[in-house]
């Protein structure tokens, strides 16, 4: 058993390492695209070799330690971060009777989970001994730690209407028609809601001070160079990944087809799809509209920022999730 | 206003003031005692109402600098030039105005950076375009540089 | 050396920064020193110098036909306005008068050089506050208006194209029929760029009530251009002074009241309009003639004091020339609108967070070799 685990374990990080690059090649062609270029065209066919030569550019890179910087937290603070985002993507469910780990407490570990990769960014920030780095460490800290309240609060909307935890059974639930559709209004605000906590959440555009260039050079990894930078970027990708396959699990049905109600020739059609496509499908669907979000909008001010979660999200969220239990109680969903 | 109007306003002030007609705007030569008063009149005085400080420069003659500041009204969109002969030039001084016109606070140290002349009363007289430690003043027209290449 | 090792807060608690020389937002090599409490920005305070490369001075041992091209790289972006004020100046003091076809040439070639200048800002104020796209699309326009500089003038950015007296060539002969499509695909674009950016809400709260300059600020501070224009002060060169025949043409003056980062937007995407209407009022209708009036080879201008301004894509450019009579000018001073703009930051972005200094400055639309000459 326990070589059979640790197998699927290390099968899982190279999965990981290898969705990183599709992933990479992918914001570099969706971006040139919407920016009337090409990208990527040259390593490999069609570009697609290009964030394996970026990846092994780096590894050549000199990996610098700051002179004055806390050693032992310096090195640390890119395992923290890598370790933390790996860590998530244990109980996802990636195709039918495929999950590495059914945890009955799935969106819990999650949500607690994804929360710790905080510590690791607020340690780089401060053992990097530098103004920016601090600053960009502690802006950081304030918009992950605050949106996480409404990340958790959608999710929870849907746990209310299934009455469970387990991922498993969330998916399950979803047999006669996704939670978007079925939960109708209050669960398509709790969708969007979470689209939008979910990139403050990654650090991403529009919500992305922290590394902004044009204002503090590169916040909280300025210091970094070589591996530890790319085990920054490495989780950056991994957790955009995890984030969207929650999405895709919990609002939009995971590896379980469409189906349209009781229409059972329909449904019988959609079942020959095989179920990893349908999850991997819905996940890169949810990817690629965060990724639009990046290359559309300008970025947010970081007091404009926290205020939008404090005064809007929030608010919001929490009146979602009264509308959601209501509606579960009385019934009021498909 | 035109050229004959300024002029009358202008002596209407003082009757030490020599005016160059030849140039564009009119040109007005004051002494440099009755500057200051005269830059003071100029701004808050109705009808001419010189608002707008559009540049201030410094001509170096080699025996001595003559200051230029170039007025404007924003609203009779009427120029004046007003010039300042100051006859030492090693230890040229002269008033500041930049508590008149906001931005002659920086052209006054372009001045200072590139001729030499204090402003007296200046909240921060410094080089702006050259090093602090820079020796000399460059623009002026005997200086010289050991890095200077005579073609 | 550490950082953290010596006293890095002043006495009242606040926290030096540097931001600059080299850094992607400043436009040119400006270093800012701000004073800053947490985010809030106490006091800003340009240092200068870095591009100074002594143009004035230079220009004393130019002659009057060549130091006309070292102000094209002066504010790089509006060159070829550069070298008509110093055209101008040159030509006022000889006392010719230069032959419509040129008059008319020189005002299509300096709207496309505006339109082209407000291009660029465009595409870097949405750089600077996070938004990519735009500058892509920015540049793609303004590709198009460098391939018409390139086909009359022979260069992209500083085109040499101003003499005293006229231009230096005449105008390819593709030149109208290229200009028209290029303006085809420029109007129909610039609707979208206000959908893209100017509708767009973090866009607004980012620049609305942003780094405010009162009217009687900007006059005190001799703040010209768009910048001016955007807190009501009327100060368009075109209009109140014409000059190069600007006053056969039909424009408007782009004045707001706001006074703010998205008044001082709003300026600028409007006079790229203007420009437009321009460039169409007078593409079909250029003057047959002579492109130069004749002038000795050696220019010599007559002892005395010259001085012209012309409306630059970023405010009032001055051009004072002092001759005594010889080959060179005696003393040649710029006034440019780039260095009494820029000391109009530290009070705009008095008590704003940093991220608000950076839409500010982007709106300024400062090219630094200009402040520093």
């Amino acid at each position: 058993m326990l070589t059979v685990n640790v197998i699927l374990g290390v099968s899982l990080i190279a999965f990981l390492v290898v969705l990183c690059f599709f992933l990479g090649y992918m914001e570099r062609k969706v971006a040139a695209f919407m920016q009337v270029r090409l990208g990527p065209n040259r390593v490999g066919p069609k570009g697609s070799l290009q964030i394996v030569a970026d990846t092994i550019k780096l590894l050549f890179k000199e990996g610098l330690t700051p002179d004055s910087s806390d050693r032992f937290l310096f090195n640390i603070a890119p395992f923290i971060v890598v370790v933390t985002s790996m860590l998530v993507v244990a109980p996802i469910a990636f195709a039918k009777d495929f999950q590495l780990y059914d945890i009955h407490i799935g969106v819990l570990y999650v949500s607690s989970i994804s929360s710790m990769g905080v510590i690791g960014i607020l340690v780089a920030g401060w053992s990097s001994n530098n103004k920016y780095s601090l600053m960009g460490a502690m802006r950081s800290g304030a918009q992950i730690v605050s949106y996480e309240l409404s990340v958790g609060l959608s999710l929870i909307s849907i746990v209310v209407l299934t009455g469970s935890l387990n991922l498993n059974e969330i998916v399950l639930s979803q047999q006669n028609g996704w939670w978007l559709f079925k939960g109708h209004i209050p669960v398509m605000i709790a969708f969007v809601i979470f689209i939008i906590a979910s990139t403050a959440e990654l650090n991403r555009a529009p919500f992305d001070l922290a590394e902004a260039e044009q204002e503090l050079t590169a916040g909280f990894h300025t210091e970094y160079s070589g591996m530890k930078f790319a085990m920054f970027l490495l989780s950056e990708y991994i957790n955009l990944f995890v984030v969207s396959a929650i999405a895709a699990t919990i609002f939009l049905g995971g590896w379980m087809p469409f189906h349209l109600g009781t229409w059972e020739a329909f449904n019988h059609v959609m079942d020959y799809i095989p179920s990893v496509l349908w999850f991997f499908g819905k996940t890169f669907f949810i990817i690629f509209i965060i990724m639009w979000f990046r290359w559309t909008f300008p970025r947010l001010r970081i007091d404009q920022l926290l205020n939008l979660e404090w005064k809007y999200l929030l608010p919001i969220s929490m009146i979602n999730l009264i509308l959601v239990t209501v509606m579960a109680i009385m019934n009021w969903h498909f | 206003m035109n050229k004959e109007e300024l002029k009358n306003v202008l002596s209407g002030y003082s009757s030490n003031i020599q005016f160059d007609e030849t140039t564009e705007p009119l040109s007005a030569i004051v002494p440099a005692a009755e500057f200051f008063g005269l830059m003071q009149f100029l701004r808050k005085d109705a009808q001419s109402n010189f608002d707008f400080l559009n540049f201030m420069t410094c001509v170096d003659w080699k025996d001595h600098f003559m200051l230029v500041y170039f007025l404007h009204s924003t609203t009779y969109r009427h120029d004046v030039m007003i010039k300042v002969k100051l006859e030492n030039r090693d230890e040229a001084e002269i008033e500041t105005v930049c508590n008149i016109w906001r931005t002659a606070e920086f052209h006054e140290r372009e001045v200072f950076d590139l001729f030499g002349v204090k402003f007296t009363h200046h909240p921060d007289l410094r080089r702006i375009f050259l090093d602090d430690a820079w020796e000399g003043h460059p623009l002026r027209k005997d200086y010289t540089d050991e890095n200077m290449i005579e073609l | 050396m550490s950082l953290l090792g010596e006293d890095i807060l002043t006495e009242e608690g606040e926290f030096i920064i540097n931001m600059g020389p080299q850094h992607p937002s400043t436009h040119g090599v400006l270093h800012l020193k701000l004073w800053l409490n947490g985010e809030e920005i106490k006091r800003v305070q340009p240092h200068l110098g870095y591009i100074h490369r002594s143009i004035e001075k230079m220009s004393e041992s130019l002659s009057y036909r060549n130091f006309i091209f070292a102000t094209s790289r002066m504010d790089y972006l509006s060159a070829h306005m550069n070298n008509e004020a110093c055209a101008l100046t040159v030509e006022k003091g000889l006392g010719i008068e230069i032959p419509e076809r040129a008059q008319v040439i020189r005002i299509l070639m300096s709207e496309l050089t505006r339109l082209a200048s407000h291009q660029l800002w465009w595409g870097s104020t949405g750089l600077d506050l996070g938004a990519v796209t735009p500058f892509f699309y920015a540049f793609r326009e303004r590709e198009a208006i460098m391939g018409i500089m390139e086909e009359t003038c022979g260069a992209r950015l500083t085109q040499n194209y101003n003499v005293p007296g006229g231009v230096m060539a005449d105008i390819h002969p593709n030149f109208q029929k290229h200009t028209k499509e290029v303006m085809q695909q420029i109007k129909s674009k610039l609707d979208e760029y206000d959908d893209l950016l100017s509708g767009n809400v973090i866009f607004e709260a980012r620049t609305k009530g942003v780094g405010v300059l009162s009217k009687e600020d900007a006059i005190s501070y001799g703040v010209t251009g768009p910048t001016a224009r955007g807190s009501g002060v009327s100060c368009d060169v075109r209009k109140w002074a014409p000059y190069s025949g600007y006053e056969k043409v039909q424009f408007n003056e782009i004045l707001e009241e706001g006074g703010d980062s998205y008044a001082r937007y709003m300026v600028r995407m409007r006079e790229m309009k203007e420009s437009i209407s321009i460039i169409e009022q007078l593409i079909d209708n250029i003057p047959d003639g002579d492109f130069q009036a004749k002038t000795k080879n050696v220019i010599k201008l007559p002892k005395g004091e010259f001085f012209q301004r012309v409306e630059t894509a970023r405010g009032e450019l001055g051009v004072y020339i002092v001759s005594d009579g010889a080959a060179s000018p005696y003393r040649v001073k710029y006034r440019s609108p780039n260095f009494s703009n820029l000391f109009a930051l530290p009070i705009m972005a008095k008590g704003g967070k940093i991220g608000d200094l950076v839409a500010i400055m982007s709106t300024l639309d400062l090219v630094i070799p200009d402040i520093d000459r």
